[in-house]
């Protein structure tokens, strides 16, 4: 329950219907794209202005109450599941797209915009925005931006955070903050921007992003490559790495995840394959063309039974659609999916895609994976029963023995989902003792109440 | 809420409920979650508040009754779900838990309910004598004494706001036209028999559309039956909570079909030509799954039955061959997808493909086509401002196509896009695709 003059003081600053509070509107909030996690919040408010958000902010400092931002709470580590007794910052109504500049090629928006949404901005003025998270049509910038998100085109165009150039952030005390300027280069102290891209809300409350955007590519190609054994789709990958070909997606599923995925989408994929890559190139036509038939060439090479290649852009677009309901599909498979998002090396994917085949074995545990080969990030999906304790406990010790080999091989815990819940025990294991101790200083001095999504990322 | 308390929703398989993870794909296909933005307003949220009332951690409160109602039933949800919630059913099953509570319970809901759902739309012969009350009204010259007076001031604003959405009462129903022009049109040797649902709205009031069915399907090739007996298809009590009364009509309806055309066994098809309908009776198996009697001849109904387009496309529909006076210009046709035709039964491609057939006409692709257009079978009586919302969404896109005539194969979406582009000023007419065949093919010059 939440202190009756908190709550009349935020009505006195939100709209009545802005302040949620009956039992069926906090249990919609109490969750989010992460499986299991539950939590029930005191309050929802959803400010429409960053005035809005800073009251918010200096009512919760004022009263000790912790805050948990969100936008369309589609989070996969539980960054976003309230904690108890917090008030939930939503966002979603802070929607604009503020300005495209199409002579400095920046666009500036409000954190509650769908990245689809800037990606088709961008788009429309002959610009591009590259990341794209497999949530890209319902997550919202903001949360990109917090949790630094991936996406399909990592290996070639990076993440999030290599086209953010300045932030506007609410502090816990309320005070307004700018950092980063709309310069491509700016080194005039810290770079504060950076530290809170991937903060995941515990340092400070973004509201209002400038981007950076780049020339739309001229042209494209699309190959999907059909195998019988994964292993050759990975050795597949590290060769056309190794032929100093970047393409811009290097995508596989294995054969779990490619029959889930083709019984929804109904697309065309063989269900019979050990492992199926989608793999895309962009640029120059001339490039692309010579590139497309090189990878082509390299698949066959390394066994590809069969490598087809997209004949409009529309089936383009349907296979890599296709590719980012991976993760929703294999639902179809078990009441339960844990979705894990360890990064290895890429010279150790071939390794670890066998290491995480064995552990399934060894626990007697279904896992699917899928994920962006090209960057090493693979998404090993536990296919499970959040109600068969008996196989969650297995889950566990499987999930602990996938991280620890990741460590062990030079890779992270995370590569784009974030520590959030999930992750929380096995941070400092990755990062070690020194990083640690820095992170939880510099929370102290950003958040010295702690009301910034408290128990996030560490306690 | 104790836990030994009966509820349909505890009772629905766990899986079901369950296998919704939470991912939020369906969020920007959700019209009310799109206009709201409120996570209670989008199917996620619906489903998570279902979950908790199964798990005990909700009661099935005021609130969470009136957001069931809120949902339009669209299902655009289920086409985005990647991991294949049945949405359908929760959402029927919800509403079907606060009917049998009550939660909603007013005086005046229970009489309206009462005699909408109990009584009119459970028999034809009722339906009929309202439409030819409605058919006296119109014509006589009473509609317009009583709109140039502006008598309907008089009336509550509910009604008022209600009459311009009335469909017109056709001239004469579709039974009364099939047995005395229709019957003997039948084709002499036709390659398929098949019965056709004339839905109980359409029957009075888009007589024609029903008729058009007819002569396209024997101009195909196939002998149509039309089962006097049948009644409603029972998609508006199922969806409004009233399952019981539902498997009733359905029950009816096996009966008609079988009795007047020798068994179910001696039909090719089932077809239905509103999306609504053919989305409700393609799941009578499932809806008389527990019922002895039934069951088997529900079974056989559900894979016989078919959407209209969808048995043309599977037929090989021939195209019209150009008009014996060919307009000048093209005529401009854009599609508007029926929520239950695209996302109840997944047919999007077959009515594009009847559009394709006929000569002259010039295809606009419609934005947001499969967007609902707010009418939701009673949900522009039920939420008028939501529904009004997404009408003008619709209609703005529409005007955008600069289409003359928008197809349509729900007579739902007819009434509401009509009344929207009325509103709006504008001419253009809303047709069912097989009705633009229907003329296409009366059109035709003569074979050489």
């Amino acid at each position: 329950m939440l202190d009756p003059r908190l709550l009349e003081q935020l009505r006195s600053v939100l709209p009545a219907e802005r302040v949620l509070t009956t039992p069926e509107e906090l249990e919609v909030y109490a969750f989010d794209g992460t499986a299991i996690l539950r939590q029930q919040p005191a309050c929802v408010v959803i400010p429409d202005s960053v005035e809005q958000v800073a009251h918010v902010l200096r009512l919760a400092t004022e009263h000790g109450v912790p805050v948990v931002t969100r936008g369309s709470g589609t989070g996969l580590a539980g960054g976003s599941v309230p904690s108890e007794g917090s008030i939930v910052l939503c966002l979603v109504q802070l929607n604009e797209i503020l300005d495209v500049d199409t002579a400095n090629l920046t666009m500036t928006v409000e954190p509650g915009v769908v990245t689809q949404a800037i990606a088709d901005r961008a788009a429309a003025a002959g610009l591009f925005y590259p990341p794209d998270p497999g949530s890209i049509r319902i997550s919202t910038i903001g949360g990109n931006v917090a949790n630094n998100s991936g996406g399909l085109r990592g290996l070639k165009y990076g993440v999030t955070r290599d086209y953010v150039m300045a932030l506007q952030v609410v502090l816990a005390d309320g005070q307004i903050l700018q950092t980063g300027t709309h310069c491509v280069k700016d080194v005039a102290g810290f770079s504060l921007r950076d530290l809170f891209i991937g903060s995941e809300g515990t340092l400070g409350v973004i509201t209002r992003i400038t981007l950076k955007l780049i020339p739309q590519p001229q042209a494209k190609a699309t190959l999907l490559g059909l195998y019988d054994e994964m292993t050759d789709a990975a050795e597949t990958i590290s060769a056309i790495i190794a032929d100093k070909i970047i393409p811009c997606t290097l995508e596989f599923l294995d054969r779990t995840t490619t029959e889930c995925v083709e019984e929804y989408a109904h697309i065309g994929l063989p269900t019979d394959v050990g492992a199926v890559t989608l793999m895309e190139v962009d640029g120059h036509p001339a490039q692309v063309e010579e590139q497309a038939a090189r990878i082509e060439q390299i698949a066959r090479a390394h066994g590809a039974r069969e490598v087809r290649r997209a004949e409009s852009a529309e089936q383009a677009t349907q296979l890599a659609s296709a590719r980012r309901t991976a993760f929703s599909a294999l639902a179809r498979r078990a009441p339960t999916v844990i979705l894990e998002d360890v990064t290895v090396p890429r010279s150790r994917l071939a390794e670890m895609v066998s290491t995480i085949q064995r552990i399934g074995v060894t626990h007697d545990v279904t896992i699917g994976t899928f994920g962006h080969m090209g960057d090493g990030n693979l998404h090993p999906t536990f296919l499970t029963d959040e109600n068969n304790t008996q196989e969650m406990a297995r889950v566990e010790e499987a999930m602990k023995e996938i991280f620890q080999a990741t460590i062990e091989m030079g890779g992270t815990i995370t590569g784009e989902h974030g520590v959030g819940l999930a992750k929380k025990p096995f941070l400092p294991d990755a990062v070690g003792p020194v990083a640690m101790d820095l992170m939880r200083r510099l929370k102290k001095d950003f958040d010295p109440a702690g009301i910034l999504n408290p128990g996030k990322i560490f306690d | 809420m104790s836990l030994d308390e009966p509820n349909l929703l505890k009772d629905l398989d766990y899986s079901i409920v369950q296998q919704c993870m939470h991912c939020g794909m369906c969020l920007p296909t959700c019209p009310t979650y799109a206009e709201t933005l409120q996570e209670r307003s989008s199917p996620r949220g619906r489903i998570a508040m279902m979950r908790a009332i199964a798990d005990d951690r909700l009661d099935v409160s005021q609130a969470f009754a009136e957001e069931m109602y809120f949902c339009l039933g669209c299902l655009a949800c289920q086409t985005a779900c990647p991991a294949g919630v049945d949405y359908a059913e929760l959402i029927e099953t919800a509403r079907a838990e606060v009917e049998r509570r009550g939660v909603l319970d007013t005086p005046k809901r229970n009489v309206i309910r009462s005699l909408l759902l109990r009584r009119l739309f459970t028999s034809r012969r009722h339906l009929h004598r309202l439409g030819r009350l409605l058919r006296l009204y119109q014509r006589s010259g009473l509609e317009r004494l009583v709109r140039v007076l502006g008598l309907l001031r008089l009336a509550p604003r509910s009604l008022r706001e209600l009459e311009p959405l009335s469909p017109r009462i056709s001239p004469r129903f579709t039974h009364e036209l099939f047995a005395s022009d229709y019957a003997r049109k039948n084709p002499e040797e036709p390659s398929y028999r098949v019965a056709l649902l004339a839905g109980c709205i359409a029957d009075i009031c888009f007589a024609n559309v029903n008729t058009d069915t007819i002569e396209v399907l024997q101009a195909n090739g196939c002998e149509v039956l039309l089962p006097a007996a049948q009644q409603c298809c029972g998609s508006l009590h199922s969806h409004n909570g009233e399952v019981e009364l539902a498997r009733g009509l359905a029950r009816e309806n096996l009966d008609a079909f079988s009795a007047e055309t020798g068994g179910l066994e001696h039909l090719d098809a089932i077809l239905v030509n509103a999306g609504g309908c053919g989305s409700h009776v393609k799941h009578y198996d499932r809806l008389l799954a527990g019922d002895a009697v039934y069951a088997a001849r529900a079974h056989s109904w559900s894979h016989k039955a078919k959407d209209i387009h969808e048995w043309l496309a599977e037929i090989g529909v021939r195209p019209a061959r150009p008009a014996a006076a060919p307009p000048d210009r093209p005529l401009r046709v854009t599609y508007h997808e029926s929520c239950h035709l695209k996302h109840g039964q997944k047919i999007s491609d077959a009515p594009r493909a009847i559009l394709a057939a006929i000569p002259g006409v010039e295809m606009i692709e419609l934005m947001e086509a499969d967007w609902c257009c707010g009418s939701a079978g009673v949900y522009n009586i039920t939420q008028p401002e939501m529904s009004m919302r997404l009408l003008d969404r619709k209609v703005g896109h529409i005007i955008d196509t600069g289409a003359v005539v928008i197809a349509s194969g729900n007579p739902g979406c007819t009434v509401q896009i009509e009344h929207g582009l009325r509103q709006r000023g504008y001419t253009a007419r809303v047709e069912h695709p097989v009705s633009l065949l229907a003329a296409a093919y009366r059109a035709e010059s003569p074979k050489e």
